[in-house]
């Protein structure tokens, strides 16, 4: 893979830590912008966290960092989103190695009607055609990355769906895991799951960066504001403001953002 | 002034708590105020009640800090609303530092009567260190209750002023007791209430470093900032 040169005057010494560099991003549902001119670093081995009121664009922006627009027609995106020296909005990107590299999972648990072994499984023959004995010890490291191995090892036949919530969200974090992505995308990942679930999809996630980006979207700012190194506040398509997520939870630099983090919004 | 909060219960509590915040402000202003005159007159029995008034003041802390665990349980603050809460936490054991410090004098002020006779102008000694502090305390709940930080800042740089009136007291009171050996406990009683004294002109200047605190963001504790600052207008 070429790696491409950055005209960017904005091009700092963090730079060699940025995972996916987001410039000039534009996105259009049909007629209607959702998203405008997001400029945004997403740093190596860090969680970033993206904050808004509804309609924002924040599950936007997440969803164009792996394409998953593309499988709506009349949705597009204009700008670069550069991973690993490409822009992948490029047409000839090929968007399933990309999706396997920049997994996702979602607002609510999707186990495939399959034993909790073929979860896992399934995803990982998509990419690599591993023998028996080896895709046996794929499926219990991934597993045991989610956190859900021992809750799971003793019926790993059993249907997905006989999993609690919380165990099923796990289940497809470890289904993302699976397939070695660099990065991990999480929209609302705790949304639909009991304050017991959402403890442990959050340890999960300070556990997972050690060796994955991670960027979340989510509606909890206290969440947010726990498991995130960096956070940004978007409102109406636009980046209001991106920092640390220290700094913008104690004194954000704007005064939208800190209308929106304590409650005063609308 | 910020935006309104989309929890109108939650402008009240902030609301509430900055407005006790205030009267238990008033309630120290008085009680310093109190046992100055009282140090002045020597009445034993207005020493007593000012002693008595402090449990009030007691009574307001326990209270406000009550308030502050619940507000933080129910809102998780955030910001501008987190460092307020955090800062008035702390404000609210200066104030309560102050009321003791208004103790002290009073309890001063009944030790030099029981002891007859008062052989110096015990009063006078401390008289302008007194009035100084008196205006600082009075600007930083003012500046607290205004969110002024230049205000803040300006009376951080004045306490060095009673920094300096308090040596000022000091050598007097050494001088008075190496002259006559009959004004030391007296003398020693005045030095006592000019501690007091010059701690609550601290306390002042820790609630006026809280005020920048909320406003600006910045934690200026132990540092020149407000010196800088002042020096850079």
């Amino acid at each position: 893979m070429n790696t491409a040169t950055l005209n960017d005057p904005m091009t700092t010494a963090l730079d060699e830590s940025v995972t996916i560099k987001v410039n000039d991003l534009n996105f259009f549902y049909g007629s209607f912008q959702g998203l405008k001119n997001i400029q945004l670093d997403v740093f190596d081995k860090k969680v970033t966290a993206f904050i808004g009121p509804s309609g924002c664009g924040k599950s936007t922006l997440l969803r164009t960092l792996n394409r998953m627009y593309d499988l709506y027609p009349g949705q597009r995106a204009e700008g670069s989103i550069v991973y690993k020296g490409r822009n992948i909005l490029d047409k000839d990107v090929d968007v399933n190695v990309l999706r396997a590299k920049i997994g996702m999972v979602f607002q609510k648990p999707t186990p495939f009607p399959m034993s909790i072994y073929e979860n896992i499984a399934f995803g990982v023959r998509l990419y690599e055609n591993l023998p028996k004995g080896e895709m046996d010890e794929r499926v219990e490291w991934a597993l045991n990355k989610a956190a859900i191995w021992t809750e799971v090892k003793d019926k790993l036949q059993k249907s997905g769906l006989s999993l609690s919530g919380g165990q099923q969200q796990r289940l497809c974090i470890a289904r993302a895991v699976a397939v070695k992505p660099d990065v991990l995308l999480l929209d609302e990942p705790t949304s639909a799951l009991d304050p017991i679930s959402t403890v442990k999809i959050e340890e999960l996630i300070s556990e997972l960066k050690d060796d994955y980006t991670i960027t979340i979207v989510t509606h909890n700012m206290q969440q947010a504001a726990r498991c995130s190194d960096f956070t940004a506040y978007m409102y109406l398509g636009e980046l209001v403001e991106f920092g640390e997520t220290d700094k913008i939870f104690l004194n954000p630099g704007k005064k939208e953002t800190q209308d929106y983090i304590t409650g005063r919004f609308g | 002034m910020p935006t309104e909060h989309s929890s109108k219960q939650y402008e009240l509590d902030l609301e509430g708590i900055r407005s006790r915040v205030l009267q238990m402000g008033g309630m120290v202003e008085k009680q310093f105020y109190d046992a100055m005159n009282c140090f002045r007159t020597l009445n034993p029995s207005e020493a007593e009640r000012i002693i008595a008034a402090d449990i009030e003041v007691n009574q307001m802390e326990v209270a406000l800090d009550d308030v502050c665990s619940h507000l933080i349980v129910k809102r998780q603050p955030a910001a501008n609303d987190l460092r307020t809460v955090m800062a008035t936490i702390k404000v609210i054991t200066d104030l309560e530092r102050i009321g003791d410090e208004a103790t002290k004098i009073a309890r001063a002020a009944k030790a030099i009567h029981q002891r007859g006779i008062v052989p110096i102008a015990h009063e006078d000694i401390v008289r302008v260190m007194a009035a100084t502090t008196g205006r600082q305390l009075h600007d930083a709940l003012d500046a607290f209750a205004r969110m002024d930080e230049k205000q803040a800042t300006r009376l951080i740089v004045g306490d060095e002023e009673i920094d300096l009136e308090y040596r000022v007291v000091m050598r007097s009171a050494v001088t008075l007791m190496m002259e006559d050996p009959r004004t030391i406990s007296a003398a020693l009683d005045t030095l006592w209430v000019a501690k007091a004294i010059e701690r609550i002109g601290d306390h002042a200047k820790n609630i006026a470093e809280y005020v920048i605190y909320i406003v600006e963001g910045k934690d200026i504790r132990h540092t020149d900032y407000a010196i800088l600052q002042q020096a850079s207008q």
